[in-house]
């Protein structure tokens, strides 16, 4: 059974996204992405300030077993990177939720949540794939 | 739903992630493939190989027909439990697959073959052996372990009867021996000592769960093939297939030239892509630049041509990505590979990265 937060957004393509105080988005691999993956050796982030569309790659985490990309849940611009995972990707294994934070956005309009996934829908998606 | 070996409930008991392979439902890993892997470099591991398809080949002509049918020369063989890894070659010099051969006795020699090939293994086999006295007889009713890393015989040695145990120990390598109803051999597949064993798949679960509590990992699909990238062993369908001759997936050492008048299959064609100087070159890769190589990456060499990786990935044991690849004809140790279309630095270096338990390539 994987952990999965109640105060966090979650999209189809398994990542997590929580809404911050000054109105910027912190974005993550969930729980169950990171042991579907398994042990991360490799993070390529995106460039501070590059512009992203909602959907569109901006990030790869590569495990031993395969490399995937990150999405762009909103459209945005790119306000910080998680740095410390250059050196230490495997810190996405041990906190996917906290420490292992991939990138924080500022999203260019308003987010539309109905396209995100309630922590409830998020856990009936994995529910459907175990099944 | 694939088919299930004598040990799968106990790797779904063991909290296995279980994966396809080849019409088998494996285990990939039990929770971590990295520690799974630096236990068979450190300590010892154990891996369910039961899907491999043993088969057995009887008869008077038993040796004739392999000195036919197979890349490699059986008449190296004397000893009684004695093993070649060779290929099994179509007329065109492609590889069908790659094997361990065991000469048994003079009427009967044992091949080991992979999973994902078994049916055209077997129609290419029995075609072939029409010709000759001898029988064929897949030994579906077996089960495999192979028990890897620097403690694992003598971890596992306890699992062998008394009577057969000491001489399992005495085993040199490549050497396999009959212990009752099992088959021992000091073979594997990750670049570490080890045995692989066989046995019917009956005592294949109370096997598994005394090498477990002899302090043995179990060890999943996705360290097996860390483990062997690293022994730079090749993968067939990966590394090699029937569009590829051995001596583009750096299996020419495998090919027995000598006697010359010996007529295994696919020698013709051989024969002319050895005398060719512009054939690829089969190699190891290290990466320099921070990033992750994958199968099928396209390598470029500048001013010289364009190559591809066979197997990529990152090895846990050197913490950098290594590869095999098929790259052009030419003296060179430097090339790129793009990686989504950023091209990073390889360097080509000289194979295993690893052996037992060491790096071998300068990093």
């Amino acid at each position: 059974m994987s952990e999965l937060p109640g105060d966090l957004l979650y999209t189809t393509e398994h990542e997590w996204l929580r809404r911050e105080d000054d109105g910027s988005i912190t974005i993550g691999v969930t729980d169950h992405a990171q042991a579907a993956l398994g042990d991360f050796v490799y993070v390529e982030l995106p460039e501070m300030g590059q512009e992203v569309d909602s959907g569109g790659d901006m990030a790869v985490v590569e495990s031993v077993k395969a490399a995937s990309d990150v999405y762009a849940p909103v459209d945005g611009t790119v306000v910080a990177i998680n740095e410390s995972l250059a050196d230490d990707p495997e810190v996405i294994n041990a906190d996917p939720y906290g420490d292992g934070w991939i990138v924080k956005l500022q999203p260019s309009g308003e987010i539309d949540e109905g396209a995100l996934l309630t922590p409830d829908a998020y856990q009936s998606l994995l529910d459907e794939e175990e099944a | 739903m694939g088919k299930k070996t004598p040990k799968h409930h106990k790797h779904v008991e063991a909290g296995a992630r279980i994966v396809d392979f080849g019409g088998w439902d494996m285990p990939l890993h039990y929770g971590s493939q990295k520690e799974e892997h630096h236990a068979v470099r450190t300590h010892a591991g154990v891996f369910d190989v039961s899907h491999m398809t043993i088969v057995d080949l009887k008869g008077e002509q038993v040796r004739e027909f392999l000195r036919h049918l197979l890349a490699n020369d059986v008449a190296k063989l004397k000893e009684s439990g004695k093993a070649l890894y060779t290929c099994m070659l179509n007329e065109g010099g492609g590889v069908i697959d790659d094997l361990i051969v065991y000469f048994m006795n003079d009427s009967w020699f044992r091949l080991v073959v992979n999973a994902a090939t078994r049916d055209k293994d077997l129609a290419w086999i029995r075609k072939n052996a029409e010709a000759f006295d001898v029988d064929v007889n897949e030994r579906a009713e077996l089960a495999m372990v192979a028990v890897q890393g620097p403690k694992a015989r003598e971890l596992a040695a306890p699992c062998i009867d008394a009577e057969w145990r000491q001489s399992a120990l005495d085993l040199r390598p490549f050497h396999g021996m009959e212990a009752g109803d099992m088959f021992i051999a000091r073979t594997g597949y990750t670049g570490e000592d080890g045995w692989e064993i066989v046995m019917p798949a009956a005592q294949a679960p109370a096997i598994w769960d005394r090498l477990i509590a002899a302090g043995i990992a179990p060890c999943g699909l996705a360290a097996r093939d860390t483990l062997r990238l690293e022994a730079a062993m090749n993968l067939y369908g990966s590394d090699m297939d029937e569009t590829t001759s051995p001596l583009e997936a750096g299996l020419g050492w495998t090919i027995a030239w000598e006697p010359d008048d010996r007529d295994f299959i696919g020698r013709g064609p051989l024969e002319n892509m050895r005398a060719d100087s512009s054939r690829r070159r089969f190699v190891g890769l290290m990466l320099e630049d921070k990033g992750v190589l994958r199968n099928h990456q396209r390598i470029v060499v500048e001013g010289i041509g364009k190559g591809e990786i066979t197997s990529g990935g990152f090895s846990p044991t050197i913490g950098r990505s290594i590869a095999l690849a098929r790259i052009p004809a030419g003296d060179y140790d430097r090339a790129q590979v793009d990686v989504r279309g950023k091209l990073l630095n390889v360097r080509v270096v000289k194979t295993p990265f690893v052996r037992n338990g060491q790096v071998q390539i300068e990093v």
